[in-house]
């Protein structure tokens, strides 16, 4: 019989390895799968029972509830304070509309079996039945955009690397995933890695490259086992090698570790780092589609791009541009984390609101204090307030309203925040993060800091308000990356939507 | 946690494993870093010969990256995730109190991908959720 314990690293946070030591103590003859976390994190430890009626979930469950979870007969189905019925129908999940997480949380996340069985490699054996140009095609018109922050075209991006001629070319995943309030990357390779190798051998075949590196932080070291122990059995597999499930294209990949650096997740200075030098972020052009990894050209994509191709080759383009508005098609990864009641996974069609995100799946803070700011979209995304909530979540409206959708991270506080103190926390995390290349960033965000802490102390308070929005331009204008050009996104939201909290002394 | 003392000679038997690595001196340091707990300042010249490349090559990688450290580690690695999702639920405070009970232990990090369940604590390597002063008292016994 199959109990299903998740050994994602956020359930293993809170107990789940003692959760599953605990069941195998009272029952060693049981079966304790190790599957990925279904996403609703607030349900974490969620220990689901295999029974003939399909998966019945129990949670939050701690090491102390075990047995009483025995006592009341879970293991077939038992009536239990902590029983949440079936997994399917718990309305959080149900209504989700799960693509690029569909397997997560579902299979045990290392069975090549459990893989195929729910619709693994069914998008790479139509990618090798197909040409270069039709897998291209295809991510072009399934309206798929990089979800790393920049929203690009991955279709577009690709078909620059297949144009070039190059005996070596690179597919680069970029698992750096540094933004605060994000960690759906972290989920999908310990939950379903098997998808992410897929979504690159596919682009490998696309673009003609042979050599895959995923760039995963260091902060990550259960999905770095995880993804390596998937890597050997895709070797073992013949799927991973010279001969991609028998065909005449070869693709491998190996994984490099990141070393703590929140720019490393700039794609350029990813590339350095891959190379091992520091990582400053390079001047474009040359593109890095063009000139990327040791000079050749480079496929640089986030892990949920590359791991929704495998969905749109397997089903069509047209299955999953039907979702969506506008010019942003599908669905999006929403990762709810902060101060709120219900956290985790919520992927859904763009479009969604943010008040549906926030009361309808979060549930409110978790502290019960009103809510007040949400951050979206990592550490230099805008912060919102409880008038913005009508929001569509989609790329071009957040961009309307003053903010990104990033990498897609919700962060939300309740009512003891103090904008002027997280508009301080932008500058700070600039500065320490800072690659060191450009002025603006480099230096400007210290400035900006001893400027805000100024306002904060009430210090020549509209001066310095001034002073603050012209660094902000300086910066804004004068960065190379987005580091520094983004960084004054935070800080001039948190002055236009809480002005009361720049206020000085009166506040 | 357990490492190596440092040696030259365990050190140049590492590095022989990264002979054929393209663009080895970051993973050189890092594991550098895993074998021994920190990076020697020897393992500088000792890298930049292997690999030839110069010393300021070496050195200026070793300085850029928040994860590599050039002293040896105590015996308990705290590190506290003080990133904006952990401060909605805390972090600042918790920091003050384990700074003040484990001064020489503890490093800021940002962000261990455990944002709904914060307050997120690294501790010897194990992440805790929704962390407390106690949790990270347990968990370095
Ligand atoms: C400071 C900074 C940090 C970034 N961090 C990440 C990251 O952690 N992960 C990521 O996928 N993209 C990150 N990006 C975006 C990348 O530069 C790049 O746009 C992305 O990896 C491309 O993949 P995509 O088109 O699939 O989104 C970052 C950008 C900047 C400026
Ligand atoms: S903006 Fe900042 S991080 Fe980006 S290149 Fe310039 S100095 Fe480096
Ligand atoms: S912000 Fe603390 S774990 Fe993500």
């Amino acid at each position: 019989m199959r109990v299903f314990v998740p050994g994602d690293s956020a359930a293993v946070s809170i107990g789940a390895n003692d959760v599953a030591a605990a069941i195998t103590r009272i029952d060693p003859s049981l079966t304790i799968v190790r599957n990925g976390s279904r996403g609703a994190l607030w349900l974490e430890v969620l220990v689901e029972v295999e029974t003939a009626n399909g998966r019945i979930a129990y949670g939050p469950v701690m090491p102390a509830d075990v047995q009483s979870l025995f006592d009341a007969d879970f293991l077939n189905g038992g009536a239990h304070p902590l029983a949440r019925g079936k997994t399917d129908e718990i309305p959080w999940l149900a209504s989700q509309e799960r693509i690029t997480f569909a397997r997560v949380g579902i299979i045990d996340p290392l069975s090549l079996e459990e893989y195929g069985q729910h619709g693994g490699l069914v998008g790479l054996r139509n990618a090798l039945k197909s040409t270069s140009e039709i897998i291209i095609n295809e991510v072009t018109e399934s309206g798929l955009r990089g979800r790393g922050g920049a929203g690009f075209p991955a279709g577009i991006k690709w078909k620059t690397v297949a144009q070039t001629t190059s005996d070596q070319k690179y597919i680069c995943c970029n698992a750096d995933e540094g933004d605060s309030g994000t960690f759906a990357d972290r989920m999908l390779i310990e939950g379903d890695p098997f998808t992410l190798i897929e979504g690159m051998t596919i682009a490998g075949i696309a673009v003609g490259a042979t050599e895959g590196i995923v760039y995963l932080r260091s902060e990550y070291p259960y999905a770095i086992s995880i993804l390596q122990k998937a890597i050997e059995l895709a070797r073992v597999f013949g799927w991973l090698g010279t001969s991609v499930l028998g065909s005449t294209h070869a693709f491998d990949i190996q994984i490099r570790i990141g070393a703590g650096s929140y720019v490393c997740g700039e794609e350029t200075a990813m590339l350095e780092s891959i190379e091992g030098k520091r990582g400053v972020v390079r001047a474009k052009p040359p593109l890095p589609a063009i000139e990327g990894l040791f000079g050749q050209p480079t496929v640089i994509n986030n892990v949920l791009t590359l791991s929704t191709v495998p969905m749109v080759l397997a089903q069509g383009a047209d299955a999953y541009k039907a979702r969506g508005v506008g010019r942003s098609l599908g669905t999006q990864v929403f990762q709810l984390g902060g101060n709120i009641a219900r956290g985790g996974i919520v992927e859904k069609a763009f479009g969604i609101t943010l008040n549906e995100l926030l009361e309808t799946y979060g549930g409110g803070t978790l502290s019960g204090n009103p809510f007040r700011a949400v951050q979206i979209g990592g550490p230099l995304g805008a912060y919102f307030s409880t008038e913005q909530l009508e929001t569509s979540m989609d790329y071009e409206s957040l961009i309307a309203a003053g903010g990104m959708l990033g990498h897609g991270g919700l962060v939300v506080f309740d009512d003891i925040v103090d904008l002027a103190v997280q508009a301080k926390f932008a500058m700070e995390f600039c500065a320490i993060e800072s690659c060191g290349k450009c002025t603006p960033c480099r230096i400007g965000s210290t400035r900006g800091a001893e400027t805000i802490d100024l306002i904060i102390q009430g210090v020549k308070v509209e001066e310095n308000k001034k002073l603050l929005l012209d660094l902000c331009e300086v910066m804004t204008d004068g960065s190379l990356c987005a580091m520094g050009g983004l960084t004054p996104m935070p800080v001039k939201s948190a002055m236009v939507n809480f002005p009361s909290d720049f206020l000085g002394a009166a506040r | 946690m357990k490492y190596s003392p440092w040696s030259q000679d365990a050190a140049r038997v590492l590095l022989a494993t990264l002979r054929d690595e393209k663009g080895p001196v970051l993973m050189a340091l890092q594991l550098m870093q895993k074998e021994f707990g920190y990076v020697n300042p020897e393992c500088v010249p000792l890298i930049a010969n292997y690999f030839n490349k110069s010393r300021a090559d070496v050195h200026g990688v070793l300085t850029f990256y928040h994860d590599l450290r050039t002293t040896p580690p105590g015996e308990h690695q705290i590190s506290l995730c003080v990133a904006e999702a952990c401060q909605a639920v805390g972090a600042r405070d918790l920091e003050k109190k384990v700074k003040a009970k484990f001064p020489d232990e503890t490093a800021d990090s940002y962000c261990f991908g455990n944002c709904a369940l914060g307050p997120a604590v690294m501790v010897d390597g194990k992440l805790i959720g929704r962390a407390t002063l106690a949790k990270i008292e347990e968990a370095r016994r």
